[in-house]
C-alpha cells in the first residue's frame, strides 16, 4: 500500500453558529449547539422543521455582486471557507498552477438554485413542460455541481485536477481523501480540499421527512441533535464547508509552512447492503477502519480521539459504536469518541471535512470536543462519547469516520505534525 | 517522523510492470443510436445517427426540439424494483454494468466482495426523477414526496445501486467533473487497482432530456439553435445533448491473463487540467493534458494512431481544440474523429462512450466516421463519410467538461499472447 503522509497547512470554515475557523472552534468547545427552527424558507407543514443554520451574508465575505448572482449558496461557502484556508496557509504564489488541484465535496451540490429556478420555470409546479423563457442564464451552472469545485479552482488559481466528489455524506471525507491521495501520489504539490453543502430547501426537507430520517423535535431544536442518547429521534439537517490546504511535506517543509496535522491514511468501504440501511455490526466499516490505521502505520492503542459520524439515528449509532468495538478492540473502551453532529448537525456532503477541520483542531489544541445534548446514555451505546462538556487531552492521533446513503463507509487517520518536537 | 512523502512523478511508478498494468476486459454502451455493445457499434460504423425530435415530452414552444433521445429504452432490462426507486440515468448505469460484467464474464459472486469497485463520473444526477418530485412538492404539498426522492437524485445514486446490486464493497466513489469526470474516474479504476481491487467496473451514463434538465441546457448558451450537431464543421453553431453513456470493467493484466479473458486495451495514461480562471492571460489546460497524458502512457506524439476529440461543436471551442491537435500532432498528422454527432452530448456518459468506442476501434482496425459533418473548418484529418481501416496501437480520448476541466486518456493495445 502506498504511504499517505500529506501535510495540513490551512483551515477554512463556514459552519452553523459562526463564520471562520475561530468561532466554529469557540462553538465546538463551549458545547453550544447551532441547532434551530429553520429561517430559510416558510417550514410549516413539514415533519422536521428545525435545522442548522449559517447566518451568512456573502457580501461581508468580499464576493462581488456577479459572484453572488452566479453562486448558489454551496459554492458561496465552498469559496468563503477555501478563502480563509488559503491566507491561513499562505500557500498563494508559492507553487505553479499546474501543481495545484482542487477536491471539493458535496452530495447534492446547487439544490437551492435548482429548486428556485424549477418553481419558476413550472410556474410553482403547475406544469411538466417547464417554460424555457424563464430560464436564467446560470442555470446551466447550477444544473452541474462541477460548478462549485470550478469557482474553488478559480479562486485558487488552481490549474491541476480539479473534482467534485460526490459520494453523498461520506464527500467531506472522500474529497479530503482524494486529495490527499493525488498529494501521496505525486500528482499535485497543493491541494485545496473540501467539501460544500447548502441543503435547507423544501425539497431536501421534504425527502428527508418521507423517510423519517430527521428529527421532528421541533419545540426543542437546540436540543434535537442528540447523538448516542437514548432520545435521540433522527438527525438535524445541516449547512456550511469547511476546506483545508494540503501538502506534500517536502512541500510544506521548503517553504516552512506551519503544519497543524497530517493525513496518514484514508480508506472507503461499501456495505453493498442498503441505499439507507445499515447493518448492526459495522463490518464494513471496521475494514474502512483497518485499512486507514493499516495505511497510517498506526495501532489501534495510539488512537486518541475517534471523531464520530454520530448522526443521531438509532441504527447509525449502534452501527458505528459496533464498528468501532471490532477495529479498536478493547481500545474502543478507553479513548474518547464525540459527534460535532450535535453542535453543527448533519450537512450532508460536507460535514465529513467539517469534522476533519474539527480533529486538526483537536489536535492543535488538545482539546476534544464534546457530544452536546448526551444526558440519556443508550445502554447499546457503551463508550466514552464526552458527553456534554469538552475535554482536554493530549491529542496527536484522530481517527474520523463517516457513513452515507449508499452504502459508503470512510475513514481517515490523521496525525499531529511529525518531528515538530510537541 | 517514519518517512518523507517522496514525490515520485506519477509516470515513473505506472508503466514500469506490464503484469499490472490496467486492461479493460468487459464493455457495454447505451445509446441513442443502440442499446447494447455490438448493436451500438454496428450502427456507429454504418453512420447511424440518433439525433432526432424529443418524445418523452411536448416540445412545443422549445427553441429546440431534438436530441440524442434513446427511443423506447426497455426498462424491463432492469430489475423492476429498481425502476421505480431510481432514476433514468441510473436505469442506464444498471444496464450498462451488468452487461459490462457479463461481457467481461466477471461474476462479482465468485471474488472477494472488498477487491470489488465501482467508480462512475455524474454530470447532473437523477434529473427526471427530482423533476417529478419537485412537482409533487409544489404543485400538490410536502407531504406527497416520495421515499425514495432521498436516494434516486443525488449524484452517488449510480454507484451506490451498482454496489449493492452485485456485491460490490470495495473502494467505490463518484466524480463529478462534468465530461471530464468520465475519464477521470478511468483513472481511479487505475488508483483501485494499485490499491488491490481486483475487478472495477467504472464508466459513467446520463439522462438529462426531461424538461427541466433540457432547458438547463438551452439556457448554457451552448446549444445549436438549429439543431444541428456539425462538430470542426464551417457550420459548427453549437452541440445537441444526448442521454446514455457506458460501463466498463478494469482489472490488472496478470488477472485477466491468468482467467484467459480478452484484453480489449490497456489504460496506459491520463491526465486532467483546469483552465485558468478568465482573464487570466495563460493558456487553456487541454495541451497540457494531452501532454501530460502522453508522457504518462510513455509514448510520443507519432504513436498515437487515432483521437477520440472532444468536438464540443461550437465555433470558438472547436478552434481551440483543432489547435491543439496540430500543435502536438502537426496539421492532419492524426485521424480525428468524435460519437457525439451520433450520439448528442451525454456529459461524462460521451467520455466513458469513447473509451468504450476507441478500444472497439482498435479491436477492429477502424475507425468510425463523425456523420452529418461536410465541410471540415480546420487543418486536421477527420474522419468522415465511412469508415477508415487502419492498424490502431494507441488511441488519445479528450474531454473538456463545464466549465474548465480537460481531461485526456490513452488507451494501448493489449500485448498479443
Amino acid at each position: 500500500m502506498t504511504r499517505l503522509q500529506v501535510a495540513v497547512t490551512g483551515l477554512g470554515v463556514v459552519a452553523p453558529g459562526g463564520v471562520g475557523v475561530k468561532e466554529f472552534w469557540e462553538l465546538l468547545t463551549a458545547g453550544r449547539t447551532a441547532t434551530r427552527a429553520i429561517t430559510r424558507f416558510d417550514a410549516s407543514g413539514y415533519r422536521s422543521r428545525i435545522a442548522a443554520e449559517c447566518d451568512f451574508d456573502p457580501a461581508q465575505h468580499h464576493l462581488s455582486p456577479q459572484q453572488v448572482r452566479r453562486m448558489d449558496r454551496c459554492a458561496q461557502f465552498a469559496v468563503v471557507a477555501a478563502n480563509e484556508a488559503l491566507a491561513d496557509s499562505g500557500v498563494l504564489g508559492e507553487s505553479p498552477p499546474e501543481r495545484v488541484g482542487v477536491s471539493i465535496g458535496s452530495a447534492v451540490g446547487a439544490t437551492i438554485s435548482l429548486e428556485r429556478e424549477y418553481v419558476v420555470l413550472s410556474d410553482g409546479g403547475a406544469r411538466w413542460e417547464v417554460d424555457p423563457r424563464y430560464a436564467i442564464p446560470h442555470l446551466y451552472h447550477h444544473l452541474v455541481p462541477s460548478s462549485v469545485a470550478a469557482e474553488v479552482a478559480w479562486l485558487a488559481g488552481a490549474e491541476g485536477p480539479v473534482a467534485l466528489v460526490s459520494t453523498g455524506c461520506t464527500a467531506g471525507l472522500d474529497a479530503v481523501g482524494h486529495g490527499a491521495r493525488l498529494v501521496a501520489d505525486g500528482e499535485v504539490d497543493v491541494m485545496v480540499a473540501g467539501a460544500s453543502e447548502a441543503p435547507i430547501s423544501p425539497i431536501t426537507v421534504a425527502c428527508f421527512d418521507a423517510i423519517k430520517a430527521t428529527s421532528p423535535n421541533n419545540d426543542d431544536p437546540e436540543h434535537a441533535s442528540r447523538p448516542f442518547d437514548a432520545l435521540r429521534n433522527g438527525f438535524v439537517l445541516g449547512e456550511g464547508a469547511a476546506v483545508l490546504v494540503l501538502e506534500s511535506m517536502t512541500h510544506a517543509r521548503r517553504r516552512g509552512a506551519r503544519i497543524y496535522a497530517t493525513v496518514d491514511g484514508y480508506a472507503n468501504r461499501c456495505n453493498a447492503y442498503h441505499m439507507t440501511g445499515l447493518r448492526p455490526d459495522g463490518v464494513e466499516m471496521a475494514e474502512a477502519i483497518r485499512l486507514a490505521m493499516a495505511e497510517a502505520g498506526m495501532p489501534a492503542e495510539e488512537v486518541d480521539y475517534v471523531n464520530a459520524h454520530g448522526s443521531g439515528t438509532k441504527q447509525n449509532d449502534r452501527h458505528e459504536t459496533a464498528a468501532f468495538k471490532r477495529s479498536l478492540g478493547e481500545h474502543a473502551y478507553r479513548t474518547p469518541v464525540s459527534s460535532i453532529k450535535s453542535m453543527v448537525g448533519h450537512s450532508l456532503g460536507a460535514i465529513g471535512s467539517l469534522e476533519v477541520a474539527a480533529s486538526v483542531l483537536a489536535i492543535h489544541h488538545d482539546v476534544v470536543p464534546p457530544t452536546a445534548n448526551l444526558h440519556n446514555p443508550d445502554p447499546e451505546c457503551d463508550l466514552d462519547y464526552v458527553p456534554l462538556v469538552a475535554r482536554e487531552r493530549r491529542v496527536d492521533a484522530v481517527l474520523s469516520v463517516g457513513s452515507g446513503f449508499g452504502g459508503f463507509q470512510t475513514a481517515m487517520v490523521l496525525r499531529g505534525p511529525a518531528g515538530s518536537g510537541r | 517522523m517514519t518517512s518523507v512523502a517522496t514525490a515520485v512523478p506519477a509516470t515513473a511508478r505506472r508503466t514500469g510492470d506490464a503484469r499490472n498494468a490496467a486492461v479493460v476486459t468487459g464493455m457495454s454502451a447505451v445509446t441513442a443510436i443502440g442499446v447494447g455493445l455490438e448493436e451500438y457499434w454496428r450502427n456507429l460504423l454504418a453512420g447511424a445517427c440518433g439525433i432526432r425530435p424529443i418524445t418523452r415530452f411536448d416540445t412545443t414552444g422549445y427553441p429546440l426540439r431534438v436530441a440524442g433521445e434513446i427511443p423506447d429504452f426497455d426498462s424491463a432490462r432492469v430489475p423492476s424494483r429498481l425502476v421505480v426507486q431510481t432514476d433514468r440515468w441510473t436505469h442506464f448505469g444498471l444496464l450498462a454494468g451488468e452487461l459490462a460484467l457479463a461481457h467481461a464474464g466477471v461474476d462479482p459472486a465468485e471474488l472477494p466482495e472488498y477487491e470489488l469497485s465501482v467508480h462512475t463520473a455524474s454530470g447532473s444526477g437523477g434529473n427526471e426523477f427530482g423533476q417529478r418530485e419537485l412537482q409533487a412538492l409544489w404543485a400538490e404539498g410536502p407531504s406527497r414526496v416520495g421515499v425514495y426522492q432521498s436516494i434516486a437524485w443525488f449524484y452517488a445514486a449510480t454507484t451506490g445501486q451498482l454496489s449493492i446490486r452485485h456485491g460490490m464493497k470495495g473502494w467505490s466513489g463518484v466524480l463529478v467533473a462534468e465530461q471530464a469526470g468520465g475519464l477521470d474516474v478511468v483513472a481511479q479504476a487505475r488508483r483501485s487497482l494499485a490499491q488491490g481491487s481486483a475487478v472495477v467496473l467504472t464508466g459513467a451514463t446520463e439522462a438529462a432530456l426531461n424538461p427541466a434538465a433540457f432547458t438547463s441546457q438551452i439556457a448554457g448558451g451552448m446549444l445549436s439553435p438549429v439543431g444541428e450537431y456539425l462538430p470542426f464543421d464551417e457550420a459548427a453553431g453549437g452541440y445537441l445533448p444526448g442521454e446514455g453513456g457506458a460501463m466498463f470493467v478494469v482489472e490488472p493484466a496478470e488477472r485477466a491473463v491468468a482467467r484467459a479473458a480478452r484484453p480489449y486495451g490497456v489504460v496506459a495514461g491520463h491526465a486532467a487540467t483546469f483552465d485558468p480562471a478568465p482573464g487570466r492571460g495563460r493558456p487553456p489546460g487541454l495541451r497540457r493534458a494531452v501532454e501530460t497524458a502522453l508522457a504518462d502512457a510513455g509514448v510520443a506524439p507519432s504513436d498515437v494512431d487515432v483521437v477520440f476529440a472532444d468536438a464540443h461543436g461550437h465555433p470558438s471551442a472547436d478552434a481551440a481544440e483543432a489547435r491543439v491537435l496540430t500543435e502536438v500532432f502537426g496539421p492532419r498528422g492524426v485521424p480525428v474523429t468524435t460519437t457525439k454527432a451520433a450520439t448528442g452530448r451525454l456529459v461524462a456518459g460521451s467520455a466513458a462512450l469513447d473509451v468504450v468506442t476507441a478500444l472497439l476501434a482498435m479491436r477492429d482496425g477502424v475507425i468510425p466516421p463523425m456523420v452529418n459533418v461536410r465541410r471540415p473548418a480546420f487543418e486536421i484529418d477527420l474522419v468522415l463519410g465511412r469508415p477508415r481501416p487502419a492498424a490502431l496501437r494507441t488511441a488519445l480520448v479528450l474531454a473538456r467538461g463545464y466549465p474548465g476541466f480537460n481531461a485526456a486518456l490513452v488507451l494501448r493495445a493489449a500485448a498479443q499472447n
